[in-house]
Formats: C-alpha cells, structure tokens, sequence
C-alpha cells in the first residue's frame, strides 16, 4: 500500500482532491457529532461530565485530523492508489444489494444464492445459468443446518417452506 | 489454591468430551483460514460469535482461542508455499520459508514453523498460566483512571505508533470511537447519534462492523484489483522431515522466538507482527550462516514463527487480565465474551476461574492437536489453496452475511454491512488501517465509561487523572509511542515502522 510513497511526492504539487474530499467529511462527521449531542448539554451533572463530553472530545479530535489531512493532501503525501477496476466491484455490491432486498420475500436461500453468483461473476464465473442453481443449493444446505440443527432465525421463503 | 492446581482444574474441564470437540473444531477451522488468503482469525471469529451465541461460552471461547492459535499456524503454509502471508504475522516467515521451497526443503520449512509454533505455544501459555495471577493481584489495585490511562495507550500503540503514517491511523481510531458513541449511553440513559431510527438505539453491532470491514472490504478490494496474474504454489518436495542439523539449528530459534515473541504480545504494543521481525533481526545477527539468509536460512522461519504464536499467547494477557485487546482478533474475542455477559477482567478469575482456566488450559491441548493437524495432514491444507477465486470469494461472501442474518435477519442490517463494506473498500484503497477502528468500536465506550467515573470521582477536575503514579507513568508511555515514531517517520526512519505495521491480526 505504502511502497510507492516516494513517487507522490516527486510528482507535481497538485492538491489530492480525493484527500480533500476525506478531510471534508471527516470534519462533517465532527460537525454531525456536535450538532446532536448539543441538545444533551444541560444534562452535564455536578461534575461537568456528562453524555455530551466525550463525544465532543471525538469531535474536536476530528475537525483536528480533518484540518491535518487537508495539509497532507495540498503537499501530497498521500501515498499513490492503485488503479481500481470497478467493474468486479458493481458487480458484488449489486449482489449484497440483491440479497437485502430479496431476503423478506425470497428466503434465505433464493436471496443468498443470488449473491453467491453475483460475487462469482464479479471475480469472473459470468455462467449464472451454473452459479445460481449451485448456489441456491448450497445455501438451502446452510439453511436445513443452522435453522434446523442451530436454531439460528434464517428467514424463510417458497424454497424453505418444502422443508418446514 | 495454587495457579497449578487451578491449571490442572482447568485441564480436567478441557478435557470434557464436548470442550475437546469445541478445540478441534476452532483448530480445525483456524488452520483452515489461516491458510486461505484474505480472511484472517479476526474475521472468523466474528462470522461465529452470532452463529455461536446460543452454544455454552466455555465452549464457543475455547473455540475462538482455537481459531487465533490456528490461523497462526496456518499463516505459515501459505508464506512457505505460496510468498503470499495469509496473515500479517507471517510476512517475514515468507522471507526465508519460501526460499526454501523454492530450494525444495519446503518440507523441513513447514516441519520448523510447525514444531516451532507447538514449542512456542507450549511455553507462552504457560507462562500465561504462571502471569496472569500476579498481573490480576495488580489490576485489583487499579482504578478507573489506571484502566482510562491503560485504554489511551492501547489506543496510541494500535493506530499510531506503528504503520506508515500516524495520521491515518488515528483517523481510523477516531473514526471508530465516532461510531462507539451511536445509541443509549450506558452512564445516563440518554439517546446520542441515534437520529431516530430504533435500530441505532443499541449502537452499531461490532459483529456486523468487524465482518463488513474484514470480509466485505477486503472482497471489493480483491475483486478491484482484477485477474492479475495467478500465484504460483510451491509444490512440497521431498520428505517433511528436518534432519539433524536442521534440528540443531532450529531449538536455539524457537526459544529465542519465543522469549521474544511472549512480552510484546504481553504489552499493549500492538500486533504479533513486531515479535517476528524482531526475531528475524536476532536470528540474522547471531547465525553461524550469514550466508543462507535471503536464500532459504532454516533459522529465519523458525524464530519468527515461534515469536508468532508466543505473542498470540501474550495477547491473551492483557485480554483475560485487564479486559484489554491489543490486537483485532483479540478485541473481537473480547466482544465474544460480552456476548454472554461476561466481562474479562480480574474479576473473572474470582467470579468465573473453571471457564478461565479451562480456557487456559485448552490453549495447551489445542497446541497439541495444531501439531497434529499441521504435520501429517499438510497436503490436505495445500489443497484449500487452489480453490478458483471465484468459489472461495462467493462462499466467503455468503457465510459473511450469515452470520449477520443469523444475528438479526433485518434489511436494515444488511444495509449497514454493505455501507461498511463500501467504507472498508474505500479504506483500503486510502491506505487506512482497519484494526483501529474495530478496536476504537469496542474500547471506547469502555474507555469513556473508566473516563466519566474518574471524573465524577474528581468532579470534574482532569489533573486528577495524572496524579496517580501508574496512570501517569502510562500516560507518559503512551505520549511516548505516539511521539517517538512521530520524529522517526521526519527522520525519514519510517520505513522501519511501515514494516511493522499492525494490520488486521
């Protein structure tokens, strides 16, 4: 991660507007932090210690590494990325998106199977007509042991009901 | 009652038919992803705390010590065969272990990482055995200032003292103590950062966060990088067997390894990692065959691999005794025993002495049963590397969200693990480390709560915090670890510090 720390710096002083970016949600987290717990101040006891004071310390500690990270970014410090395929990375993010919005409907088992062939697909096994029967079937054997052996709340659907 | 007697109480307890089983299980499944690249122990044992919580705890914590003993085992076949570390803690073994491969003594490699783990296992948890009453006899006297100062260098060794920059370090950490902070507070009862949504009331579930950091951020990660060229695994020639001189050069490691290995995981001084290089540098600076170092040099794995597994005992020091993780797979065990309402501590070892000591006294059976495992069986394990990446990721994936599911079969759940998912990803292209913000997650409302305590108690007053000698004498140690590697990085010494950079083990 760390090895091509010195080619960054040798390239031309341009801010790292993606560091920027970091900085300025690090310092919106802090702004979130004492905007909600400011309504908790008067309930600071005898001791001026309350619910508000640690998250404020977090706060200030933030817009502190907000305001340092700003300062890496203009000097560019930050190491270099490597360059990222998002392709592969849609792909497993559409399949845990999939899962959460099949599983009340679904089952388990329909949803996680869908899952199990997009990431496949997403690292480069594209024949869904083999990854998705393969995974159902492997999550409906997930499903019959720990819902039925472990007791574990596995949600159900068409596919678990033929074994309830 | 002596520490021996209760040790051998203990063996008695672990001894149980069905603790016996929890111990092959956790080895068992400890090895196997060890050996896997991309899921280390910290992982594994936070995809089981919600799949195990309805077991019996003596067993599930057996069972998790058996995960962390195991994956260090496992670290070292996959360094040896494939120069690939399965976990942060094997890196240098690759140094030397996957010469020798190369070379075609990929067998004596594995025999001395193994023997050296079994040896260094041995011997670290026993001294874990014979330590851990005295540290109790000290922590008794320690109040919430010495456990606030304690928490503070804990959090300054995990995220800043090692690694490449402090900056990002601390931003992880601060980024997970934010998150501590979401739901009831415990002191007053008072809702913060919650915004109204009734699933934020009882804060972000450390499972769910350790396993979308971990399995779900480093999935994306791996998927980003593409097929970029397949690793090469070293087929094991010739006989496992180490000969004589290899015997010979070898013992000498393995209690050097594990003398040093011991006290750092023993000290809140972050990961397993540390022990190993260190151990490296003595085992290159005392050999009798400079020569073979970088070529295949027997010494060099066999000293860090001892030093890796005697840390991993250590780590359990700090954790059993004080409540402290110092590393994230410790930390995700700390929250496997909040699971069922236990608090490790000193009074744990008062409260509850046959679930510590038979967890103690486990470690030492399941030494016995990795060696076991490790010897006769490693083709078997060679076998797990070459799963095609699509199967191993997909499958990994699926049991990622089984667990959260398992816990609390809800979309909002599921949303979060992907929101942190997505985090973790953008985290690892950033060059952010992840322990910190695991181990911000679990220490910080333990923290805040040591903190608000000594300040109730001083009304208020923060020099009160300092004017204990111990919590001082932390305070200045941990100042220390924050400025020390401060001045070495402008020195341009930082290289050595990203070396020993504590990642997620």
């Amino acid at each position: 991660m760390s090895l091509d720390h010195s080619k960054s710096t040798s390239q031309q002083r341009r801010p790292d507007w993606a560091a920027l970016a970091i900085a300025v949600i690090l310092v919106v987290i802090a702004a979130v932090i004492f905007f909600d717990v400011s309504r908790l101040k008067g309930t600071a006891g005898y001791s001026q210690v309350g619910p508000a004071t640690v998250p404020d310390w977090i706060a200030f500690a933030l817009v502190g590494l907000g305001i340092w990270t700003a300062i890496e970014a203009f000097r560019g410090d930050f190491p270099a990325r490597d360059h990222q395929q998002f392709g592969p990375v849609v792909w497993v993010v559409a399949g845990l998106a999939a899962q959460m919005l099949l599983l009340k409907t679904a089952g388990f088992s329909i949803a996680t199977g869908v899952l199990f062939a997009l990431v496949a697909a997403g690292f480069g096994k594209r024949k869904l007509w083999i990854t998705l029967p393969v995974g159902i079937v492997l999550c409906l054997g997930i499903w019959v042991i720990f819902a039925g052996l472990l007791q574990l709340s596995l949600p159900a659907g068409p596919l678990e009901q033929l074994f309830l | 009652m002596t520490t021996f007697e209760f040790l051998l109480q203990g063996l008695l307890s672990a001894m149980e038919p069905i603790n016996l089983l929890y111990a092959l299980v956790g080895v068992t499944l400890g090895t196997a992803v060890g050996v896997l690249p991309g899921i280390g122990p910290a992982l594994t044992v936070a995809l089981l705390l919600p799949v195990t919580y309805r077991l019996d705890p003596t067993g599930s914590l057996i069972m998790f010590a058996g995960i962390y003993y195991g994956g260090m085992y496992g670290g070292s076949t996959t360094s040896i065969l494939l120069n690939t570390p399965g976990e942060s803690a094997s890196i240098v073994t690759a140094l030397e272990g996957n010469k020798m491969a190369r070379a075609g003594r990929g067998g004596p490699a594995l025999a001395t990482a193994a023997i050296g783990s079994f040896v260094a296992g041995l011997i670290a948890t026993l001294l874990l055995a014979f330590l851990a009453p005295y540290v109790v006899q000290l922590a008794i006297k320690f109040g919430p200032r010495e456990y606030f100062a304690l928490m503070v260098l804990a959090f300054v060794t995990v995220s800043s003292a090692f690694g490449d920059s402090a900056l990002r370090g601390l931003t992880s950490l601060f980024i997970g103590l934010a998150f501590s902070v979401i739901g009831i507070d415990q002191l007053t009862g008072q809702t913060r950062l919650a915004f109204g949504v009734p699933d934020l009331l009882d804060g972000i579930e450390v499972t769910t966060m350790a396993v979308a950091m971990f399995a779900i951020g480093e999935t994306l990660y791996i998927a980003a990088q593409g097929s970029r060229g397949a690793d090469i695994v070293e087929a094991v020639k010739g006989s496992v067997w180490m000969s004589a001189a290899d015997w010979g050069r070898s013992w000498k490691a393995w209690l050097r390894g594990t003398m040093i290995g011991f006290p750092i995981g023993a000290m809140p001084a972050g990961g397993a990692e540390i022990g190993t290089f260190l151990s490296y540098a003595t085992e290159k600076r005392l050999t009798k065959h400079p020569e073979e170092f970088g070529n295949g040099a027997i010494e060099g794995v066999a000293g860090p691999e001892a030093a890796n597994n005697a840390s991993a005992a250590g780590t359990l020091v700090p954790l059993l005794t004080l409540g402290l993780p110092t590393t994230a797979t410790a930390a995700i065990m700390l929250a496997g025993f909040q699971q069922y309402g236990l608090q490790p501590g000193p009074l744990l070892f008062a409260t509850n002495p046959q679930l510590v000591w038979g967890l103690i006294a486990s470690l030492l059976i399941a030494n016995l049963m990795l060696l076991v495992l490790n010897l006769p069986l490693i083709g078997l394990w060679v076998k797990l590397l070459t799963i095609p990446k699509p199967w191993l990721y997909a499958g990994i994936l699926v049991f990622a969200t089984l667990g959260t599911i398992g816990a609390n079969p809800s979309v909002f759940e599921l949303g979060m693990l992907l929101t942190f998912g997505l985090l973790g990803y953008a985290m690892r292209v950033f060059g952010y480390p992840i322990a910190p913000v695991i181990v911000g997650l679990i220490l910080g409302p333990l923290a805040e709560q040591q903190l608000r305590r000594a300040l109730a108690i001083s009304q208020g007053d923060v020099t009160f915090l300092v004017t204990s000698p111990i919590a001082a004498g932390l305070f200045v140690v941990a100042a220390l670890a924050f400025i020390v590697p401060l001045i070495m990085r402008i020195r341009g010494r930082g290289q050595v510090l990203t070396q020993l950079a504590a990642s997620e083990d």
